[in-house]
């Protein structure tokens, strides 16, 4: 008699579908969506497991796990499923079950895949990472997996800071990951037709000799007695001291996805989305995604309008997004609104721009984008309430081009407009935030006044401001939590007690803890690790979502995971960094000049502004030098020529 | 501008009916899940829809009936109406090749009657109850068909509801028979709508209640058909059959 032992990749569908009935929103789990792509198991020899660290709901629509989906699966032998985090209805029914985390193509065992790529959109994902780990019985700790463990990767923004997870990950990716995955596809592929030479250590060496690949466990971190970071050494020879950011070139040429999945649940972002173009040189002192994917790189009018009748044609969804930091920036935005516009319209396909820069231009775009379908309200980002303070952030709008703008907005027909903004700035006061009421009211009565009717509304949204790694507040103290909610609180009674406009005005805000938790994240070094495990192990998960959210929860594994390293949660959020000292997350090179951050941090505490490198000569940053990268962006003089009338399949009609 | 979406309205000048299965893996989708992607398949393939007035147009689509979550059907049916006239056998395989795999378009009619909801009358149901032996299952839905009553209740969206379980049943019997798996009860279930319609786990709780019947997995449910109740056969007949009359030319 043997012993059979279960094949570790079969499929756990079986056991998975008792337990759907009892859990809520079953369809998230079963995978099936229109463009999913299932191939053999067998016709691949490097299987990637890609992970959205939140629930499907919001994972989806990610374009970066879509576009790195149909990048692996595109190539020979490689092929890639994806995975979400699961909420805690089933995942207690699955540890009570044995059965493991799982994939959406073929529900197999994640374990049972070559590599595991969890992308960070924030860091508010990593327990969601932890528990995904836990469910697809994989060692948390990377020093404790074996050869039989994929490869547990990290990508997206919050990578550019991957030191509190280094414990948990094998790698991080920073920057683009279009090639950086097939060079990782490679070396895991030479690796295993070679005999695995060196064990897990010997793939991981041969990953951490790849460009843009960072390695932590080969990396040693030395404190100074006050607590600070010391300097971070390699320990091995031939692992270089500073892995530098991944910069994908000519957008036209990489114009995923091609077929955008349609998901079968209901999704945050019901649409199929084009990105227009990649990176931003606006200066938004505070944006650590403008900071980071530098230079500007467009998509062509051309390539657009092919990705849009693409994406129109693979999913049926009514409407398209044009994507990108600050989608108006387009060189040729005018001609890309007004050409989409011609060819869709009366096929009731709607276009949408995230329309965040505060001109008069932005709402003739939204105007021309919704001749054809629905229109939503408009949002403008001011982000700060006083021109002192827009200075101080480098978002240059003065109080007269709001007011005009949201007043052509309503002068148009709009009914609703979103204005967002921050507290908890740098240098900020109260008098800065209750600006913010004024600022509303004055809209509300301009709005009046220009569309002559009193049914119009303006809702101001306030975020707590999170300090993050690679820009140019990576020095700067957060606010505390109880004084963001002070000050929230100020100008939430502002605005309540104006009885002339307060009724058009709704205020929406979120309390100052989960952004101290944020900021702990973003901003911690290898430390924090052990705080990030003890609140998972605390219970911790879906840290995003309010209601499973737990502040007490977190202060109290920040206490015990910090116990002994003589710092706090208070050392790593409200403290204020000086010049020079060795941030965690130096040795990642996002391609900025820390002294160039350092003069533009001097310069916002000035209140001295920058302009955008597009428009004006460089400043030098640092990084097109550095990467050897350069601008990108049109006008092509190109134009989008109407499409024939998108008509019924012949076959379909009995009489024309 | 936003006010005024000034669209002209179209009147369809064709509607048809469908009957469809919802199966597999989709029988974890809702109703709206089920919507969103038949809508999503109506735009891939070009079907020429009508639209709805309004600042939000929809397209012309009207479901009858849907079955609960979780549930699988092989008699869905819904209804669009159309800007140019559609062959309704390449409108089924055209949709049939690119909804999700799970969602078949079975049937495709056009519309020639009106009254296609008050056909709907009754369901007949399988129920797969897999580790209850089929004697079992027998005797319980024996016991619940011997007595008048059996009061359930179920959460509605008006609140819980208490309802006898027992009155619209007009058929309830095992089934199952030779290349059935072993141990696996089938029930098939005729049953008349009403308000609130008795569902599949009314008749479960109902079974449950007279005679402890308590599936150790949760049960497997198909709607196999809606439509006028043959009170006699006690079966469920096709209620597209009154459209697929041609009209008689002349009449």
């Amino acid at each position: 008699m043997t012993a059979t032992i279960p094949d570790p990749s079969s499929p756990v569908f079986d056991r998975l579908e008792q337990l759907l009935p009892r859990v809520q929103k079953p369809v998230q789990y079963v995978g099936g969506e229109v463009n999913a792509q299932v191939s053999e198991w067998g016709s691949a020899d490097v299987r990637w497991a890609l992970m959205y660290p939140d629930a499907y709901e919001v994972g989806l629509p990610n374009q970066g796990l879509q576009i790195l989906y149909e990048v692996l699966n595109e190539q020979e032998g490689t092929l890639a499923e994806r995975t979400y985090a699961i909420w805690p209805d089933l995942a207690a029914l699955m540890r009570e079950n044995g059965v493991p985390q799982f994939t959406l193509e073929s529900h197999r065992p994640v374990v049972a895949f070559d590599v595991l790529g969890v992308s960070f959109s924030t860091e508010l994902g990593y327990t969601n990472m932890l528990e995904a780990l836990d469910l697809a019985g994989i060692p948390l700790h990377s020093v404790d997996r074996t050869e039989q463990h994929p490869v547990v990767v990290a990508g997206g923004h919050a990578a550019f800071n991957p030191e509190p997870i280094s414990d948990f990950i094998d790698v991080a990716v920073a920057g683009d990951g279009e090639t950086v995955v097939l060079a990782i596809s490679e070396a895991v592929r030479a690796w295993k037709n070679g005999g695995r030479p060196g064990g897990r250590d010997g793939l991981l060496l041969s990953l951490a000799a790849l460009d843009h690949v960072y390695v932590p466990r080969f990396y040693d971190v030395e404190y100074l007695p006050d607590g600070r970071i010391r300097r971070v050494v390699p320990s091995r020879p031939d692992v270089p001291w500073r892995v530098a950011k991944s910069t994908l070139t000519d957008l036209d040429a990489w114009p995923y996805p091609r077929t955008p999945l349609v998901p079968i649940a209901e999704t945050v972002h019901e649409r199929a989305s084009v990105e227009i173009f990649r990176g931003c040189t606006r200066g938004c002192r505070f944006c650590q995604a403008g900071m980071i994917t530098r230079p500007v790189r467009e998509r062509s009018i051309t390539g657009i309008g092919e990705m849009v009748q693409a994406a129109v044609a693979a999913t049926g969804f009514e409407e398209v997004g044009l994507l990108s930091l600050s989608s108006a920036d387009h060189s040729e935005i005018r001609e890309v609104a007004k050409g989409l516009a011609d060819r869709y319209e009366g096929t009731n396909t709607s276009l949408s721009l995230p329309s965040t820069r505060v001109d008069a231009f932005n709402v003739d775009l939204a105007n021309e984008l919704s001749r054809n379908g629905r229109r939503s309200g408009l949002t403008f980002a001011p982000e700060g309430g006083s021109e002192r303070i827009r200075a101080v952030i480098n978002k240059m709008v003065t109080e007269e081009d709001l007011v005009r703008t949201v007043a052509t907005a309503y002068a148009a027909g709009w009914r609703q407009v979103k204005l967002y903004f921050m507290c908890g700035l740098p240098t900020e006061t109260d008098e800065d935030v209750l600006q913010i009421a004024r600022l509303a009211r004055e809209v509300i009565r301009v709005g009046r006044e220009v569309s002559g009717s009193r049914d119009i509304r303006c809702t101001v949204s306030i975020g707590g401001f999170v300090p993050k790694p690679h820009t140019p507040f990576q020095w700067a103290a957060q606010l505390g939590h109880e004084e963001t909610d002070a000050r929230l609180a100020l100008l939430r009674d502002e605005i309540r007690a104006d009885r002339q406009f307060g009724k058009a005005i709704g205020v929406r805000y979120h309390d100052g803890k989960p952004g101290i938790v944020e900021g702990l994240l973003s901003r911690g070094d290898r430390r924090v690790g052990r705080v990030i495990e003890q609140a998972w192990r605390d219970g911790a998960r879906f840290d995003g979502w309010s209601e499973h959210f737990s502040f007490d929860r977190w202060m109290g594994a920040a206490e015990r995971g910090l116990e002994g390293t003589g710092v706090d949660v208070a050392w790593y959020t409200t403290r204020e960094r000086q010049h020079d000292e060795v941030l965690p997350w130096d040795h990642i090179d996002a391609g900025l000049d820390k002294e160039w951050l350092w003069q533009d941090w001097q310069d916002a505490l000035d209140g001295v502004e920058v302009d955008d490198c597009r428009w004006t000569p460089c400043f030098d940053c640092g990084v097109c030098d550095q990467m050897g990268t350069a601008i990108d962006v049109g006008p092509t003089g190109r134009v989008l020529i109407p499409l024939e009338p998108i008509s019924p399949a012949p076959l379909l009609t009995t009489q024309a | 501008m936003a006010r005024s979406p000034g669209r002209e309205i179209v009147p369809p000048v064709q509607k048809l009916r469908m009957r469809y299965a919802k199966r597999g893996r989709m029988r974890f989708a809702s109703h709206r899940d089920c919507a969103r992607s038949f809508e999503r398949a109506l735009r891939r393939v070009g079907v020429p829809m009508a639209f709805s007035a309004g600042f939000h147009p929809h397209p012309k689509i009207s479901y009858a009936n849907a079955v609960p979550t979780g549930t699988s059907s092989e008699a869905e049916y819904l209804e669009i109406g159309v800007l140019q006239e559609c062959d309704p056998q390449a409108l089924q395989a055209a949709l049939n090749a690119t909804l999700p795999d799970g969602m078949e378009i079975m049937d495709v009619v056009v519309t020639r009657t009106s009254d296609l909801a008050t056909r709907l009358e009754a369901g007949e149901w399988r129920l797969e109850l897999p580790g209850i032996e089929p004697d079992v299952a027998r005797a319980a839905a024996q016991a619940f068909l011997a007595v008048d009553e059996v009061e359930v209740q179920r959460m509605t969206k008006g609140g819980l509801r208490r309802f006898d379980a027992r009155g619209p049943v007009v058929e309830l019997a095992e089934c199952s028979g030779e290349g059935d798996p072993e141990g696996c009860a089938i029930l098939r279930l005729v049953v008349r709508h009403g308000t609130p319609s008795v569902r599949p786990d009314d008749i479960l709780a109902a079974l449950a209640a007279v005679a402890d019947l308590a599936p150790p997995i949760p049960p497997r449910i198909t709607r196999l058909a809606q439509g006028p109740l043959d009170e006699n056969a006690r079966t469920v007949q096709d209620p597209l059959l009154p459209d697929r009359v041609e009209p008689t030319v002349g009449a």
